[in-house]
């Protein structure tokens, strides 16, 4: 795995960095206007679902501790920010920062622990844990809050009165804003000391600790962070989605953001937009197959990027556009 | 003494390395019946990595043969099964079992009717392994476990057996039973030892012939009588 | 008093399986160092196509004894096609593999077999309760069934030359081969070993739960807590941490937290030996060196 994630930056003029943003806010709010209701609420799923991924990348992909119960992370998020729309009739907006502090805490306490193990048995407990959630929502003693097996629902925020938006589209401009002062909050933090530093305890945590490094801070650290990213995407699912219950968050959600990472890109940052992506509309159009089809379909992709692309999407895309950077300054010499 | 004898192992411009590094250029080198080889050299030679390379462990270039056929590039299980034992470096203990099943682990490949007769030639060899026969493996001694390794070695009744450093991390009274079980091996069968020494002046006692390795070639080759007379070679490179 | 002696026998018969898949979950670790996420998948296969076998007219013990066979093929060839190409491959790949084996499989079971839960034979009958009403003829068999299987097991390992092998192979690869053990082989084996072992635990718990694509998924995480109480290098432990598993289990699913948190209590234990003890009961501490 290549250490080396997060693309150097491209010498470029103002002018042509000026044209790509604008560009690429083109491309990001074309949908509003080109797409149905429908096709508009998929694509802010996934660009939450890439949201949840990156939360994962974190601290698997860039400091190597494999979590597989992320899928509990997002369900924090989504009743934290449930149980105040429905049961207090809070905004949206205010539900974020309760969110945020809740799954940080939760993201810490479940980085202590997971200091002790090493890869497989990580694996394994997250694993277990992944797979208690549901039972542990149902429970008795915290069902008054959760709304038990039945769940809770809520209403998608309206758009303040100077936007004249539908709820569907003001939902995707909220996803896309959250979402990307999510991305530019962890690119900042990868790009720097922090982001070496993760990577270093992932390849060599002997070596890091004997070059001074805490590793048990910038473990649960990276858990902290990594919970609260995951967690964001939880609170905006459950807004979009208008409900949640406690079957809604299966150990089959912390697969599907394991896959999302593998394939999308392991440790990149890109990878993680990929990810989601693939998440959304791959089981979409096997479901049409069968309904056995989608988990099969993920599970041969999974294996087969595995195999032959464990860099996942990103690392396809970063190669070829090294091998056309090379031929191209060929040229120019 | 060297004698003239059938070839058992015969390496020709033999290239090996781990990944990327290329540690043994071309070595020439023979193993004869009845006969001990040595391969001498200081840390870092190649020795070992000679060993590993006539075993299959690593990647490896070049022509070996073992009873007149081509080795090279075998799985290192086929070329056990042809008749070459090797005790490696680190004794290759299994700890975890006990001395009984290391010894029967020596004989897994054999089908023949006499390996109860070899335990008891190994018993009386080895009188200590016999005491400590259900124990498990891990709590010998150095010297028992470098015994274990050569009992085990020898129960596989190999043509050719390869040691690697078998003097090594042991008291000197040990050594010299261990040399003392090697020339008995000597004189007793007909297998040909191969065998890998820092302790140069140990090595050329035994041995018939021998080769001086350093950094992956062979700058010496000869029989070890002469070597061991030759004073100016011994000063040069095996410091005494 | 009789309902607790009833909860702890009947403790002591789930915790027979999750001794079993308990054990095959070591086997695998202990010649591989890692841990098949998929086995619980595999065993509801095996436990399907026994059924079928079943339903197709063959007598349960003919069913039993092809399904076993057939699982030890399966485990063997998952083996050989799947881990092979990635044994080197880092911790995070062999994760994945694992993952996506257990998303195919439990999807292809559903897709072949349905996801109607199904009743599953067991060939021991009895009208209500044996032993003044304390066990159930299916939990009295079912038990005696996965003792059998551990002790020849434990017997195949301890006394014959090629279980000799199996294990020298899963210490010690490299001493292994060279004294002509073929490693490769022996690790096909003990796949598909575990397999066999996981398919009779599968056959065994199904009359009890019924039969559908997911059960298995809490009896895996049950033996893997078994596993790691007992100690997950050592066979011996890792038996007798799946009875006490099973039990725990019972007793605290019937006095302390009810039947709804079951789970929960498997996510407590692996964590529990996890951060106090990670070796387990009997199993060796392992220092690495740097």
């Amino acid at each position: 795995m290549s250490a080396i994630s997060i693309t150097t930056p491209i010498a470029m003029p103002a002018w042509k960095r000026g044209a790509l943003i604008i560009g690429g806010l083109a491309l990001l709010l074309a949908p509003l206007w080109l797409l149905e209701s429908f096709q508009l609420f998929q694509l802010t799923m996934a660009v939450i679902m890439g949201l949840a991924v990156l939360g994962l990348n974190i601290v698997t992909g860039y400091n190597g501790q494999i979590s597989l119960g992320h899928g509990a992370f997002f369900a924090v998020g989504a009743y934290a920010t449930a149980i105040p729309m429905s049961l207090l009739d809070w905004s949206f907006w205010a539900t974020l920062p309760i969110s945020a502090v809740v799954c940080g805490a939760v993201g810490w306490g479940v980085g202590f622990p997971a200091l002790r193990l090493g890869g497989l048995y990580l694996a394994l407990t997250t694993f277990s844990l992944a797979v208690a959630v549901p039972q542990i929502l149902k429970h008795k003693s915290v069902d008054a809050w959760t709304g038990g097996v039945q769940g809770l629902f809520l209403l998608k925020p309206e758009a303040p009165a100077w936007l004249p938006l539908s709820p569907d589209q003001y939902m995707y401009v909220v996803a896309l804003i959250v979402a990307g002062a999510c991305y530019l909050l962890v690119w900042n933090l990868l790009r720097g000391r922090m982001g070496r530093a993760l990577m270093a305890v992932r390849d060599n945590p002997t070596a890091a600790e004997a070059m001074g490094m805490d590793l048990a801070t910038l473990k649960t650290r990276a858990f902290a962070v990594s919970a609260v990213i995951t967690g964001m995407a939880g609170s905006l699912a459950a807004a979009v989605v208008e409900f949640v219950a406690p079957d809604s968050f299966t150990f089959m959600v912390s697969i599907t953001l394991f896959v999302g990472m593998v394939v999308g890109g392991v440790a990149s940052i890109m990878g993680s937009v990929f990810g989601g992506l693939f998440v959304l509309f791959v089981p979409n159009i096997a479901e049409a197959i069968s309904r056995s089809a989608p988990g099969i379909i993920y599970g041969i992709i999974l294996i087969a990027f595995l195999f032959v692309l464990p860099d996942g999407v990103a690392g396809l895309v970063r190669r070829i556009t090294a091998r056309l950077r090379r031929t191209k300054g060929r040229e120019k010499s | 003494m060297l004698r003239e004898a059938p070839i058992l192992l015969e390496a020709k411009g033999v290239h090996a390395g781990y990944g990327p590094t290329h540690v043994l250029h071309g070595l020439d080198f023979v193993v004869e019946e009845g006969n001990v080889t040595a391969l001498l050299g200081a840390n870092g030679a190649g020795k070992t990595t000679t060993l590993r390379a006539v075993c299959g462990m690593i990647r490896t270039e070049g022509d070996i043969t073992f009873l007149g056929e081509r080795i090279t590039g075998r799985a290192t299980e086929e070329i056990a099964r042809m008749g070459l034992a090797h005790v490696p470096d680190g004794r290759g203990t299994f700890m975890e079992l006990t001395v009984e099943e290391n010894f029967k682990l020596g004989a897994y490949v054999r089908r023949d009717a006499q390996v109860q007769s070899d335990f008891e030639r190994m018993w009386e060899w080895f009188p200590r392994l016999r005491q400590r026969w259900k124990q498990q493996a891990g709590t010998l001694s150095g010297g028992e476990q470098q015994m274990l390794a050569i009992a085990r070695a020898l129960l596989m009744r190999p043509k050719l057996l390869l040691l690697d450093e078998p003097s090594f991390g042991l008291a000197p009274l040990i050594v010299q039973e261990i040399f003392g079980i090697m020339r008995r091996i000597r004189e007793e069968s007909g297998v040909g030892i191969l065998l890998v020494e820092q302790n140069a002046n140990l090595a050329l006692e035994l041995a018939d012939r021998a080769y001086l390795l350093e950094t992956g070639s062979i700058v010496m080759a000869g029989p070890a009588a002469e070597i061991r007379q030759d004073e100016a070679i011994r000063r040069a490179y095996l410091g005494y | 008093m009789d309902a607790f002696a009833h909860q702890l026998i009947a403790g002591i018969a789930t915790g027979g399986i999750y001794a079993s898949v308990a054990l095959a979950l070591v086997m695998i670790y202990q010649a591989t160092h890692h841990v098949n996420f998929a086995q619980g998948e595999m065993a509801t296969l095996s436990t399907f196509i026994a059924l079928t076998l079943i339903q197709a007219g063959f007598p349960y013990w003919v069913a039993f004894f092809a399904t076993l066979v057939i699982s030890f093929v399966m485990g063997a060839l998952v083996e050989r096609i799947l881990m092979r190409p990635v044994q080197n491959a880092p911790v995070l790949t062999h994760v994945g593999v694992f993952i996506g084996m257990l998303l195919i499989i439990s999807n292809m079971t559903g897709l072949i077999f349905g996801y109607t839960t199904k009743a599953f034979p067991t060939p021991f009958e009895s009208e209500g309760l044996l032993f003044g009403g304390l066990v159930s003829a299916h939990e009295l068999g079912g038990t005696a069934v996965t003792l059998a299987v551990l002790t020849l097991v434990y017997l195949f390992f301890a006394h014959t030359s090629l279980g000799l092998a199996m294990r020298a192979a899963a210490y010690n690869p490299r001493s292994a081969r060279l004294v002509g053990i073929r490693v490769g082989w022996m690790l096909a084996l003990g796949w598909g070993l575990a397999a066999a072992i996981g398919s009779v635990a599968g056959m065994m718990v199904a009359p009890a739960v019924f039969l559908d694509p997911n059960v298995m998924l809490g009896i895996l995480l049950y033996a893997f807590a078994g596993a790691l109480l007992g100690g997950i290098d050592n066979p011996t432990g890792a038996v007798i941490g799946g009875f006490m598993v099973g039990v725990l289990e019972n007793l605290a699913g019937a006095y302390v937290v009810g039947t709804e948190l079951k789970l929960t209590v498997a996510l407590v234990i692996i964590i529990g030996v996890l951060v106090v003890r990670p070796s387990g009961l009997f199993g060796r501490v392992v220092f690495s060196r740097v």
